[in-house]
C-alpha cells in the first residue's frame, strides 16, 4: 500500500509493516519533552504510574516559558521540575533556549517520534520526524512507558512552488496558508510541506512552516529529510522516510509563493490574516522578535539589515529573544546583537520571552504589539485589551524603526 | 444541568490565560476558568453544568490546565461541534467526557439539558428536543472507563491495545 511519510514513521515506531489513517497504534517514542509550564503536571501524573523514567537520556526538560523565574509561583514550579531532573538523573535538562529549537539542535533526527508537552512540538517535524504536541498526562505516561498511543492521521499535502518576491519571507507564506486553510482546516491531520520552495528553503524556514501547522489544527508538520537536513544534523543519524508518489492525501493545496505579499494576522485569532497594506500606518507600542516561530539567525539578520546604523522610534520598545544560546552566540559573533542594541533594542535571554505573557515584555491595556511569534490570542501577552499582530521578522523590524506598521519592502 | 454556551475557536488562552496557569492546584484552576473572557462563569457555574460550544473548542496551547480548570469548576461534560486535537486527548486523559454534536448550535445559553453518557443522547428540556452526539471510539472509552490515562496504564497498560 502506498503511504505518506507520517504513516511510514508511525508504522516503523509501532513495529507494523504498514498503517492506515484511522488506525490506533502504540508507538515507541524517541524522546519526550516537557517545559517549565507543563512539566509539573506531567511529573505528577508520572509518579502516579511509576517511579522511574523509561530512559534517562530520552526524557527532556526545558525551562523556557518563564526562566529565570519572574514570580514566587514560577520559582516553585521550577523547584518541582528541577527536583524531578535531579531525582531521575536526566541528562537532557536545559535553561538556555526555546524547547523546540534546542530539540532540533541537539536531539531530533529523521524518522524519530517526539512527543512534547507543548502544542508547537509540530515544529521539529521539519527534520523529517513525526513530532507532535500533547498534554501533561500524555507526557507523564510516555515518560513512564516510552510509548504513546496515536490515531494515525490523514495527511494534507501543501505543495509550495516558486520563490517569494524580495522582502517576502516564509512567515508571510505560512500566514497566508493559515488564512486560507483556517484555524480548524487541518484538524487532526498531518501537514506535509513539499515542493521546490520547501526544498530550496533553509532549515530555519522549514521550521517556521512546520511550527504553524498547529494553528490550522494540525497534528504534526513534516518535511522530508534531504542533504540539507543531513548537513544540519552534523553527525546525528536517523532513518529517512519518503512519501510514496501515489500516497493518498485528504487534501492537496497548490501554492505559488510568488503571489504572496507581506502578511499580518490581526487579533484575536491566527487565521484573521490580511496583507500588511490593510493596517499600514497603525501605530505600535512594542515589537517582539523571537520564539520557536522566528527567533533564528536568519530572522535576526534581516532585522539587523533594516536597523543597522538607525534608531528605533522613541515611543517603541523593541524586544529580542534569540531562540537558543547557539543562535545568541552566532548573532553576537556576527555583530547583529551589537547593531540592534545600538539601534535601541533590548536583548533578553534565549527563551519564549514575551510571547507567553509571563515576563520580559508584558502589555498593558490598549497597547499594540507586532511580533514574529505564532499566536495573537486575546490576553496572551498581558492585558486582554492589548492587541497582538503577527508578522515576519522584517515587518516587525520595520515597525520598530518607524513606530507603525509599514510594508517592510520599503526598508530593506 | 445548565448549558453554558460558547462560540467557535474558544482557545486555551481564553479558558486559562497563561499568566494564571503557574500552578497545578486544581481548586485554584477551577476559580480561574474563563476569568477574563467570561468572569461570571467560575462564580456562577454549578456542579454538573455543561459547556456547549461551536467548532474547534480548546484550540491553541497544549496546556492541560484548560480541561483541568473546566472540570475543577464543576463542569460534568463538554458538547461541541468539533474539538481541537490536544484538548480532546487531554480531556479523555483526565476523565472529562466530551461529546461531538453537529447540532450543538440548537442549544442556547441557559437551557436545561441532560446527557446520556452511554448513548450520547442530549436532551434539551427547555426546548423539548433530543440531539444525537457521537459516542467515543472504543479505545478511548476504555481509558475513560478507567478514569483516565494514569489508571489505564496502571491497570491495563498498552499490552492489549
Amino acid at each position: 500500500m502506498a503511504s505518506t511519510i507520517t504513516e511510514k514513521i508511525l508504522a516503523n515506531a509501532s513495529h507494523k509493516k504498514e498503517v492506515a489513517p484511522g488506525d490506533y497504534v502504540v508507538a515507541d517514542v524517541s524522546y519526550t519533552m516537557a517545559h517549565d509550564s507543563t512539566g509539573p503536571l506531567a511529573i505528577e501524573s508520572f509518579y502516579k504510574i511509576t517511579d522511574k523514567v523509561f530512559d534517562k537520556d530520552r526524557v527532556i526538560i526545558v525551562f523556557d516559558h518563564f526562566f529565570p523565574a519572574p514570580t514566587v509561583a514560577g520559582a516553585t514550579m521550577h523547584q518541582k521540575s528541577r527536583k524531578f531532573v535531579m531525582d531521575q538523573n536526566l541528562s537532557g535538562f536545559f535553561t538556555n533556549g526555546v524547547c523546540h529549537q534546542l530539540l532540533v539542535e541537539k536531539f531530533i533526527a529523521p524518522g524519530d517520534v517526539l512527543v512534547g508537552a507543548d502544542s508547537h512540538t509540530c515544529t521539529e517535524g521539519a527534520l523529517g520526524a513525526f513530532t507532535t504536541g500533547l498534554g501533561s498526562t500524555d507526557i507523564g505516561g510516555a515518560m513512564a512507558t516510552g510509548k504513546c498511543w496515536f490515531k494515525v492521521p490523514e495527511s494534507i499535502k501543501f505543495n509550495l512552488t516558486g520563490s517569494t518576491k524580495k522582502g517576502v519571507y516564509t512567515k508571510d507564506v505560512i500566514l497566508s496558508i493559515v488564512g486560507d486553510v483556517r484555524a480548524d482546516g487541518a484538524l487532526y491531520k498531518a501537514c506535509e510541506f513539499t515542493g521546490d520552495y520547501v526544498k530550496n528553503a533553509s532549515i530555519a524556514s522549514r521550521l517556521t512552516l512546520c511550527n504553524m501547522a498547529i494553528e490550522m489544527g494540525g497534528k504534526n508538520g513534516i518535511v522530508e529529510a534531504d542533504q540539507k537536513t543531513l548537513d544540519f544534523l552534523g553527525g546525528r543519524t536517523g532513518k529517512i522516510f519518503r512519501s510514496d508518489k501515489d500516497a493518498v492525501y485528504a487534501d492537496e493545496y497548490e501554492i505559488e509563493v510568488e503571489d504572496v505579499e507581506p502578511q499580518v494576522a490581526l487579533p484575536p485569532v491566527v487565521d484573521n490574516v490580511e496583507p500588511v497594506s490593510a493596517v499600514e500606518g497603525k501605530p505600535i507600542d512594542q515589537a517582539f522578535l523571537g520564539t520557536c516561530t522566528n527567533g533564528r539567525l536568519e530572522d535576526i539578520e534581516v532585522a539587523t539589515r533594516i536597523l543597522k546604523g538607525k534608531k528605533i522610534a522613541r515611543n517603541v520598545r523593541f524586544i529580542i529573544s534569540p531562540a537558543s544560546e547557539d543562535i545568541y552566540f552566532a548573532a553576537f559573533e556576527k555583530g547583529y546583537l551589537q547593531d540592534l542594541v545600538t539601534a535601541g533594542a533590548t536583548v533578553c535571554n534565549p527563551s519564549c520571552g514575551a510571547c507567553v505573557g509571563r515576563h520580559e515584555g508584558v502589555l498593558c491595556e490598549g497597547e499594540v504589539c507586532i511580533s514574529s511569534q505564532n499566536r495573537n490570542f486575546t490576553g496572551r501577552m498581558g492585558h486582554p485589551k492589548a492587541e497582538i499582530i503577527l508578522a515576519s521578522p522584517a515587518t516587525v523590524a520595520a515597525a520598530a524603526l518607524t513606530g507603525k506598521i509599514v510594508d517592510p519592502r520599503d526598508y530593506i | 444541568m445548565r448549558a453554558w454556551k460558547f462560540g467557535d475557536d474558544i482557545n486555551t488562552d481564553v479558558i486559562t490565560p497563561g499568566r494564571y496557569t503557574v500552578t497545578t492546584d486544581r481548586k485554584r484552576l477551577g476559580e480561574i476558568a474563563f476569568i477574563e473572557y467570561r468572569p461570571e462563569f467560575a462564580k456562577e457555574v454549578e456542579e454538573g453544568d455543561v459547556i456547549v460550544a461551536g467548532s474547534n473548542f480548546g484550540c491553541g496551547s497544549s496546556r492541560e490546565h484548560s480541561p483541568v480548570a473546566i472540570k475543577a469548576a464543576g463542569v460534568s461534560a463538554v458538547i461541541a461541534k468539533t474539538f481541537a486535537r490536544i484538548f480532546f486527548r487531554n480531556s479523555i486523559n483526565i476523565g472529562l467526557p466530551l461529546f461531538v454534536c453537529e447540532d450543538a448550535d440548537k442549544i442556547d445559553d441557559g437551557d436545561d439539558i441532560e446527557i446520556n453518557i452511554k448513548t450520547g443522547e442530549v436532551r434539551d428540556k427547555t426546548k423539548d428536543i433530543v440531539l444525537k452526539a457521537k459516542p467515543l471510539p472504543e479505545f478511548m472509552q476504555r481509558i475513560v472507563e478507567k478514569g483516565g490515562l494514569v489508571n489505564f496504564l496502571r491497570s491495563d497498560g498498552y499490552d492489549n491495545v
